[in-house]
């Protein structure tokens, strides 16, 4: 009862968002109606029972698909309302495919029904007693284990696709050169010295370079201060 | 009405696959929106999905709806990463514009 009521809010809100995230005017609107959706869908899934696939869809989709649209969509510099033009012009033939294809659906819809053998055919029954977490565990991890690895390595070439299209190599980044860190000797870089007792490093000239005359400090502290007294008129 | 059946989960996700692709008309100059579109798409399949692995209780449907989200994941990604490699390239994300390979 309970459920019924929540499944038609939810399903309103999923379809209405959906049809903003394909009518609204700024595209980060889109976005925004996009993850309304998704949260939505995932409630979906959990009226269905698949509560894993429900919390995976909140991760997956909202905290990183959506958000790589938003950072996306706000990192290009284009000019959205030109790429509005022809709205009208392309509205009637979606709309008409649109309806095509919903007509389709709609007699799949009405016109079908479950094998006879249908409870036979399950490959992986949804066991008894065992919550919906680690159900899909005990069946993805021995079942399905090589589709599993296979969907790791289709992350694994997305992510390295998504890095090499992306990546530039800029002239001002400071980068570890290793062939000239290896060549460095220790007589390039250190030089031991005998020091006399008590004194300066100032005094032996060691230290660092002779700084700027102006800008020593102490005995010629003096010949800066007139210089802030007479100011520029 | 208010009990929840097989066929009010697969009206949902039609009506949810109708508005993508119906988005993927609409849109047509905008890349971003294009995308966004494929993955509503994508969502209606898999809310399909999962409709049936609840109504015949079987998890292999569940299953297949994840790998569906790992591939929809990978797909964005890359689709991203090319759109603004594109953007980089061409200043502009029209598709109409995209006639680098036309010869």
């Amino acid at each position: 009862m309970i459920t019924g009521l929540f499944f038609w809010v939810f399903s309103a809100i999923l379809l209405g968002s959906a049809a903003m995230v394909v009518t609204s005017r700024n595209p980060v609107h889109s976005v925004l109606f996009l993850i309304l959706a998704f949260f939505n869908a995932s409630a979906l899934f959990l009226i269905a029972g698949a509560e894993f696939l429900a919390m995976i869809l909140v991760i997956v989709y909202v905290g990183a698909v959506a958000v790589l649209f938003l950072f996306v969509v706000m990192m290009l510099d284009v000019d959205f309302v030109a790429l509005r033009e022809g709205f009208q012009r392309y509205a009637p033939a979606g709309g008409i495919i649109g309806a095509v294809l919903f007509a389709e659906l709609l007699f799949a819809l009405l016109g079908w029904q479950f094998s006879t053998d249908a409870p036979v055919l399950r490959l992986s029954q949804i066991p008894e007693k065992i919550q919906n977490t680690a159900a899909i565990g005990n069946v993805l991890y021995t079942q399905y284990i090589f589709l599993f690895q296979m969907a790791g390595l289709i992350l694994l070439v997305a992510m390295i696709g998504a890095i090499v299209l992306t990546h530039r190599v800029t002239t001002t980044a400071r980068r570890q050169n290793i062939t000239r860190q290896q060549e460095r000797k220790v007589a390039d870089t250190l030089k031991i010295l005998k020091v006399r007792t008590g004194a300066g490093v100032q005094e032996l000239g060691i230290y660092r370079p002779e700084p700027e005359p102006a800008l020593l400090p102490a005995h010629d502290a003096h010949a800066a201060v007139p210089h802030l007294e007479h100011p520029e008129p | 009405m208010l009990a929840i059946g097989l066929g009010h989960y697969l009206t949902v996700s039609a009506f949810l696959l109708v508005l993508g692709v119906f988005g993927i008309f609409l849109n047509r100059k905008n890349v971003i929106v294009i995308l966004m579109s494929i993955e509503l798409i994508l969502l209606a399949v898999n809310l399909n999905l999962v409709a049936f692995s609840s109504a015949l209780g079987d998890l292999a449907g569940q299953v297949f709806a994840m790998f569906v989200l790992t591939v929809a994941a990978a797909e964005a990604a890359i689709g991203l990463a090319i759109v603004v490699v594109y953007f980089r390239n061409r200043g502009s994300i029209e598709v109409e514009d995209v006639t680098l390979m036309k010869g």
